[in-house]
């Protein structure tokens, strides 16, 4: 039983709208576009999605979605909590619905306008644990959760932030190549990284991932149905869901080891699964909320040992020829934040070999979602 | 009067919105008791509060008066944008507090300059990763004083 899920569905299709700090679209509009461009990439009609997975915090739900694309009977729906945690869960729920027989085509899709929407930590709506033993002391924002594991990691780990610059330069560099980037046209330096303004020390503005509206969308099915779609199948090789023991989400800083996050966890159940491991991955999209879930994603997954993700990325290690190329589309920080989702799409441009910054011969894709929360991830393969 | 006092009620600054759960400790806190949820059953400490032991299982606890000291886990300095009533006290401080009679426990707090001086009152030059540090209670209203934190053991 432990692998029926390897291999057994394939993403066949796959869909976006543009990128912009603001589109004059709704986000259902743009929900909508996004799903009916992957089932038109994948030669499937509107009319044979028989299920659907998004995020909790999707604001397009399902009834709203199925009657407007011309959906035809849906038997299985789920929705997956914990924001960018529940990016790759997605396809993990259609590809359990499918292998099982509850549903035929499946559609996930994340629609956002983060970037002309409010953002959400200036709500006013505080859920009692954590926000009472955080907020009234102004460690108000996500950047700042994160800012002070990152210190402590640094600190503990001997890295600094010319570290987390690489992670930021290997990003926009991708994005440089991508058209669809928002920050396709803007280079990024050295220089102007350790120059900008201070967010939440230790990170600065180019540690922050962009704020996005946009909407992207993919089609699973089984591997037999994907013999007959028109690109190449991407299997779906492994998937995981990680809610660690003890863990406490984005201020996971009340249990014996703060900085061993979610990643590990989904990380033992990825290669449990998989037939190859994380030295046969030929390129990754992980979650980049901020530059420094990357390197602590890099020890999480197994590419480095604890302690050694800061370093991993010298020598341009995480950009096209280096060791392992990462966000080949700019990723969260350089082409869109839309809750990862764009990280699952360019997996599959990689393994149907026509990503901007296309690793030659990739036959193999690590996409993570969010490190700090609840987390899920997938391997993917061509 | 601090300005935090006046922050909480004309700046802005966000009060606990608390819980059955968590309650106990706002309210050792305002009668200046730093005092930590620990298992009636197995003993063991816990933070943040919770109906239950996840060691030991026990709904029994009690709330264990611990000796306000402790040291600097990790801290960010915090910058713009911000909500308005922080966003006048940036540059401050946010410290992640292990306490020394109750390891793996962390509490945020600010570090402040003097008792009852504003977040941000401390020159971030003197933080740093191990410093000692010792619970203040600044006081924001009859019913609420916030657990805050000072450089040194005395």
């Amino acid at each position: 039983m432990a692998a029926a899920l390897k291999d057994a569905t394939a993403i066949v299709g796959i869909g976006q709208t543009p990128f912009a700090r603001q589109l004059p679209d709704s986000e259902k509009t743009l929900a909508c576009r996004a799903v009916l461009a992957a089932l038109d990439d994948a030669g499937i009609a509107p009319s044979e999605v028989d299920a659907l997975a998004s995020y909790t915090m999707e604001e397009t739900d399902e009834v709203e979605l199925a009657k407007a694309i011309g959906a035809g009977d849906i038997t299985h729906f789920s929705r997956v909590g914990f924001g960018g945690g529940g990016s790759c869960a997605t396809l993990a729920h259609l590809a359990m619905a499918i292998t099982t027989g509850q549903a035929r085509v499946g559609v996930a899709w994340r629609s956002r306008k983060r970037g002309s929407g409010p953002r959400p930590w200036r709500g006013s709506v505080q859920l009692p644990t954590p926000a009472q033993w955080t907020r009234p002391y102004g460690l108000l924002r996500p950047v700042d959760e994160i800012a002070m594991l990152a210190r402590r990691y640094l600190h503990r780990y001997g890295g600094t932030r010319e570290h987390l610059c690489n992670v930021a330069l290997a990003c926009r560099r991708h994005a440089n190549r991508n058209p669809a980037a928002v920050m396709y046209h803007r280079p990024l330096t050295r220089e102007a990284y350790l120059a900008a303004r201070w967010i939440s020390e230790p990170l600065c503005l180019y540690d922050n991932c962009l704020e996005t509206d946009g909407a992207l969308a993919c089609v699973l099915v089984s591997a037999e149905r994907a013999r007959d779609c028109r690109h190449t199948p991407v299997h779906l090789h492994s998937a995981a869901q990680a809610l660690p023991a003890q863990h406490h989400g984005m201020v996971n800083y009340w249990n014996d080891d703060p900085l061993t996050g979610p990643s590990w966890t989904a990380a033992r159940q990825l290669w449990k699964t998989a037939d190859f491991g994380p030295a046969d991955v030929d390129v990754a999209q992980i979650y980049d909320a901020f530059t420094p879930l990357i390197p602590l994603s890099l020890e999480g997954y197994g590419f480095c040992a604890r302690g050694e993700g800061a370093a991993f990325t010298e020598d341009r290690a995480l950009e096209l020829g280096g060791r392992l190329p990462v966000n080949t589309s700019g990723g969260g920080l350089s082409e869109a934040y839309v809750h990862g989702f764009n990280l699952i799409n360019e997996g599959v441009r990689q393994l149907r070999g026509t990503s901007t910054a296309q690793v030659p011969g990739a036959r193999t894709c690590l996409v993570t979602a969010g490190e700090g929360v609840p987390t899920s991830a997938v391997l993917l393969r061509s | 009067m601090p300005s935090i006092m006046r922050g909480t009620t004309d700046n802005g600054l966000l009060p606990p919105v608390t819980d059955q759960d968590g309650a106990p400790f706002w309210d050792y806190a305002a009668r200046g008791e730093l005092r930590i949820q620990t298992c009636a059953g197995c003993r063991t400490p816990r933070f943040p509060p919770r109906p239950c032991c996840p060691y030991c299982q026990s709904f029994a606890h009690r709330w264990q008066k611990v000796s306000g000291r402790g040291h600097i886990w990790s801290f960010v300095i915090a910058h713009p944008p911000l909500l308005e009533g922080y966003a006048q006290l940036a540059p401050y401080n946010v410290a992640l507090i292990e306490l020394l009679d109750a390891p793996g426990i962390r509490l945020v707090g600010n570090v402040l300059a003097a008792p009852d001086a504003p977040p941000g009152s401390l020159d971030p030059a003197r933080l740093a990763i191990g410093a000692a540090v010792r619970v203040t209670f600044t006081r924001v209203s009859a019913r609420l004083a916030l657990p805050q934190w000072l450089l040194g053991t005395s």
